[in-house]
């Protein structure tokens, strides 16, 4: 089975991007007992920023932010990078999905 | 417990969605429940195995493995089901005339269902893995029992699966003569919702640039966590805030499909020579 429109689709998507060799911003949030550590981080505005997440607690999170429009699922016990911005100046608020009562934050770009 | 509940719910929601809308549109292919089934059972299956494995998937290629793993399964799911608009396309008007005739070809029938199957069980895998994780860590972390987080699970899968059943008891209801019309609709933009969410897997793992983060912001009017918000991402991919690179894969996607069914539609005689060769 070989449509033609199945091809076509691969090709529409096979527009793939090589990798991105830049060095940027690096900013790390620790997890510990389902709270961030900061609370508040601030990062500069207009720029790219590799934000490390790194889960010291034993149980996954999953760093949400639906103004940063990303979520990562953070096994436990690991970190994950997860890139974000450039970003206008304000205040992005994220949370830890699946502890959301504790694990609250936000990222202030300036 | 309810916590529990309304975090499977969001999980399940996607893809009880789309196995509402897919089985709706597959309807009259002899056959279809038995490849839903088998589709969801291999997605949990394979759930299970994604889970177990997420320490060292998300080790992969300097951390960023599960984005490239959804990214992946985003990318199988839509070009599968462009595909299955433009073989509706073709198809759809003699499927409405008479379910029979295309009961003779089953050939045919079972290969369009193959990629029901893939496409379900990729669906169920992507979003039933991240529960699977979610509500492990909720027992071992010693929070809840396992006796209330299975229970909350329970919960949130039902009402997902009830979102599910009303979206494709609503489809059934749609009179024939519109019916592939309203499906293929609804499939169009839940590929191009998938392949703009793909975008953005790609540019939160710096594999795509985004253009602008984000092109535009209507939080204010529509928050993508608000419940409308929430059903409105799962059915059409709405995002408040999206990156430039999503609207361009959005946008490039539902072109694409779109051409794609023009065509099968305008050439339905050689495609059926090419199936039958």
């Amino acid at each position: 089975m070989k449509l033609p429109s199945l091809s076509s689709l691969l090709i529409a998507l096979g527009m793939l991007p090589g990798l991105a060799l830049a060095a940027d911003p690096e900013f790390t949030l620790a997890i510990r007992n389902h709270r961030f550590d900061p609370t508040e981080l601030r990062v500069p505005a207009g720029k790219k920023i590799k934000l490390i997440i790194d889960n010291q607690d034993s149980t996954a999170e999953e760093f949400e932010s639906h103004q940063l429009n990303r979520e990562k699922v953070v096994p436990g016990k690991s970190k994950a990078p997860v890139f974000i911005g450039p970003l206008a100046p304000g205040r992005y608020p994220f949370i830890g999905e699946f502890h959301s009562e504790t694990a609250k934050g936000v990222i202030v770009a300036e | 417990m309810l916590g529990a509940a309304i975090i499977i719910f969001r999980e399940t929601l996607e893809a009880a969605l789309l196995i509402g809308i897919v089985a709706a549109a597959t309807r009259a292919i002899p056959g279809r429940g038995l490849w839903v089934s088998g589709g969801i059972s291999a997605g949990l299956a394979g759930a299970a195995v994604v889970a177990a494995m997420a320490g060292q998937l998300a080790a992969l290629f300097d951390g960023v493995g599960q984005e490239l793993l959804n990214a992946s399964i985003l990318g199988v799911a839509v070009v599968l089901l462009g595909w299955h608009n433009a073989w509706m396309s073709a198809h759809g008007a003699e499927l409405a005339a008479d379910a029979r005739q295309i009961a003779q070809d089953v050939r045919e029938g079972r290969r369009q269902l193959s990629a029901v199957l893939i496409v379900i069980a990729l669906a169920v895998l992507r979003e039933g893995s991240e529960s699977a994780l979610f509500l492990y860590g909720l027992v071992s972390g010693g929070e809840v029992s396992g006796v209330a987080a299975a229970g909350g699970g329970a919960l949130g899968l039902l009402a997902g699966a009830t979102l599910g059943l009303i979206l494709y008891a609503g489809m059934l209801r749609i009179p024939m003569r519109w019916f592939f019309t309203v499906t293929s609709a609804f499939i169009l933009v839940l590929a191009a919702g998938m392949a703009s969410q793909m975008a953005r897997f790609l540019i939160q793992a710096d594999m795509l640039p985004s253009l602008a983060s984000p092109l535009w912001n209507i939080s204010s009017v529509l928050p993508s966590d608000s419940p409308v918000g929430i059903l409105m991402h799962a059915l059409v991919g709405y995002e408040a805030a999206p990156a430039g690179m999503q609207v361009v894969f959005y946008v490039a996607t539902l072109l694409t499909v779109l051409a794609a069914m023009q065509w099968a539609r305008r050439a339905p005689s050689s495609l059926h020579e090419r199936a039958y060769r």
